[in-house]
């Protein structure tokens, strides 16, 4: 064992009430970090699960057709009063080059083509306006896992069938096996029969999305082979913007984040991260006040030994390793404390507070890499927290220290 | 064919002069000339305040004179670094102080074998087996794994002799070994230092007050008032003494 560390692994075992203090300290905060950390990248994973469960992290769509005004001969002024035309399903030209390009960027793990139009579905007497979404299910399962919303039947888009949310199954008291008719705009239309029935979680995507074959909806919108959207899958989440940036400016297409389209959450998101990252930021500051106090008060108390250690041949930065060692084991030891303080508070809070279905209300998210960031910051602050004292005892006369030991 | 040349002095001083404070300035060493040949045994007496301890300061590299040249084996340590400083302390000097100062965290034997683990960087079979030889010569085999604040003032004492023999030192430096010890406890110490003397060829420069143990050195070097007020052998001290009688 290097002697620094057999010195310094010596001195806190020695001063066994105060380090024992210290690491209490060190754990409370540490553990005060996990638990937050955990409980709040929890929360946070689990509101962008729900609200992002039907959502891709990218949608490109083709540019909003807007009207242009010719120029008239000479110097002629006019009035006029442009109206936007309305918008119906728009293509992208050539998008299965577009597609192959979007996968072939890095940061992409899934791209699928989607036709997405407004429909009213109707079943004898009653219709409610619908939003249809033609897939390929097994590039869109890359992108939403629709699957698991499932509740009732199976995702089978084959043929006429339709996947419908738990609302209109409800409204229209249909099941699987149940039939209504899809009537988009121009007269086209067919009847569908239910193949499967899912829930979003939200009343109204229960109600209004009704999912058919890609093929499908290209012919209920008359499309011909186009789609409306590419719809994408980034590896980070909190990346999308970015590569939705990269994209528009790859493509000239219209391309939005799942963060341009939900301002709010992203706001929301935002806010409770920054206000953690301050609880965070003040508790590490009173861990490191705390290491610090506490290495400053052994630094006086060792006064002496540090005179006769440099008097019998240690050399200064040999103390100074001394001491850093020492703020960094605290730092180290105490993080492990933390964990376990952390972890079990976590756990009980988890264990306390659960949905009917026994899922946890507040989930926590405990990883290695929190475990592994929280040891890192601790280590490092023990370090930092060590720096003043060790310079302090690296500055001590050993003959001074020695005649007045 | 020349003479072959004699070794030069493990310490020397020539001229030092060493001041403290500096609105009010206080002269503690007046111009000190001193030579002490390897393997020379020699007390440092005076009154309190002579300047003593700060002369054992300075000699050990623990401090620097405001003035004057300190040499050990020869090199002048005036341009050494506080590394090189710290380096030549911990492999060529050994000190021993009134209060053993010993480092209370550790065991006997962790005492003992701190200069040599400071100096190598961790522990190894041949530092552990060196101290647990000086130990035992210094009669505290058995006590090598007790924590030294449960050793007697005479047993710490014993310890911080071996602690400073373990590096092979040219000089030891000792400050009142004997200070707080009873009579018997002294007479072991001072038997163990001319043991070393002996066996090992050091040479030893002993600050006391007591009478007794400074005649039992064979040179003693009498301080007054920061200035060297005689340099004698036992011998001349003695005669001194008797024709005064």
């Amino acid at each position: 064992m290097p002697f620094e560390i057999f010195v310094a692994l010596r001195y806190l075992r020695d001063q066994r009430a105060q380090t024992g203090l210290i690491l209490a300290g060190i754990g409370v905060g540490v553990g005060v970090i996990i638990f937050l950390s955990a409980l709040i990248t929890g929360l946070q994973v689990s509101i962008i699960e729900r609200t992002l469960g039907s959502q891709a992290h990218v949608i490109v769509r083709a540019p909003e057709q807007t009207p242009r005004l010719l120029p008239l001969p000479g110097d002629a002024l006019r009035a006029v009063t442009v109206e936007r035309p309305p918008q119906r399903v728009r293509v992208i030209d050539e998008w299965r080059e577009i597609e192959a390009g979007l996968r072939r960027m890095p940061e992409v793990v899934g791209v699928a083509p989607t036709v997405t139009g407004p429909a009213i579905a109707v079943r004898g007497q009653s219709s409610i306006a619908i939003s249809v979404r033609g897939i390929e299910l097994d590039s869109y399962r890359g992108i939403v896992d629709v699957e698991e919303r499932l509740v009732d039947g199976a995702f089978d888009l084959t043929g006429a069938r339709a996947v419908v949310g738990t609302e209109l199954a409800r409204k229209f008291g249909i099941g699987v096996g149940g039939r209504l008719r899809i009537q988009a705009a121009g007269d086209r239309g067919g009847v569908y029969t239910v193949s499967g029935v899912f829930d979003y979680n939200s009343v109204s995507l229960n109600e209004s999305l009704v999912f058919i074959s890609l093929r499908g909806a290209q012919t209920l919108f008359d499309l011909g082979g186009g789609v409306s959207a590419l719809e994408l899958k980034g590896s980070d989440i909190f990346a999308a913007e970015g590569t939705a940036l990269r994209v528009a400016d790859r493509t000239g297409l219209d391309a939005q984040s799942w963060m341009a389209l939900n301002g709010d959450l992203l706001t929301g998101l935002r806010s409770q991260s920054m206000s953690s990252i301050m609880i965070q930021v003040f508790v590490i500051l009173a861990v490191a006040l705390g290491i610090a106090s506490v290495l400053a008060v052994s630094v006086v108390q060792k006064s002496r030994e540090i005179g006769i250690l440099r008097a019998t041949g240690t050399q200064a930065r040999t103390v100074t390793r001394i001491f850093l060692v020492q703020g960094a084991l605290l730092g180290g030891v105490g993080s492990l404390v933390g964990i376990a303080i952390g972890t079990g508070l976590a756990l009980f809070f988890a264990s306390m507070a659960r949905n009917p279905d026994g899922s946890p209300t507040f989930p926590i998210a405990l990883t290695g890499l929190l475990y592994g960031r929280s040891i890192a910051i601790a280590m490092a602050v023990g370090l930092l927290a060590a720096v003043l004292p060790a310079r302090d005892a690296t500055r001590m006369d050993p003959a001074t220290v020695i005649r007045n030991g | 064919m020349g003479e072959a040349a004699s070794p030069p002095p493990v310490l020397e001083a020539r001229g030092i002069y060493k001041t403290y404070g500096e609105r009010v300035v206080t002269e503690v060493l007046k111009g000190i000339d001193l030579t002490i040949q390897a393997g020379e045994f020699c007390a440092l007496t005076g009154p309190s305040g002579s300047g003593k301890t700060t002369l054992l300061n300075l000699a050990g590299l623990l401090d620097r004179p405001t003035r004057g040249q300190v040499l050990v084996e020869g090199r002048d340590t005036a341009p050494m670094s506080d590394v090189e400083r710290t380096e030549f302390r911990g492999s060529r000097l050994g000190f021993v102080f009134q209060f053993h100062h010993l480092l209370p965290a550790f065991t006997a034997l962790e005492n003992v074998m701190m200069p040599l683990l400071a100096r190598h960087g961790r522990p190894q079979p041949w530092i552990r087996d060196k101290a647990a030889a000086l130990l035992e010569e210094v009669g505290l085999s058995d006590r090598a794994r007790y924590r030294v604040t449960d050793l007697s003032g005479g047993q710490q004492q014993r310890v911080a002799i071996a602690r400073a023999l373990v590096v092979d030192p040219v000089l030891v430096l000792a400050d009142e070994p004997t200070g707080n010890l009873d009579t018997e406890s002294s007479a072991q110490v001072m038997e163990l230092l001319r043991s070393g003397n002996r066996r090992l060829g050091t040479a030893f420069l002993i600050v006391t007050h007591e009478h007794a143990i400074a005649q039992s050195c064979p040179r003693i070097i009498h301080l007054v008032d920061g200035r060297v007020s005689w340099d004698r052998t036992t011998a001349e001290v003695q005669q001194a003494d008797g024709a005064l009688r």
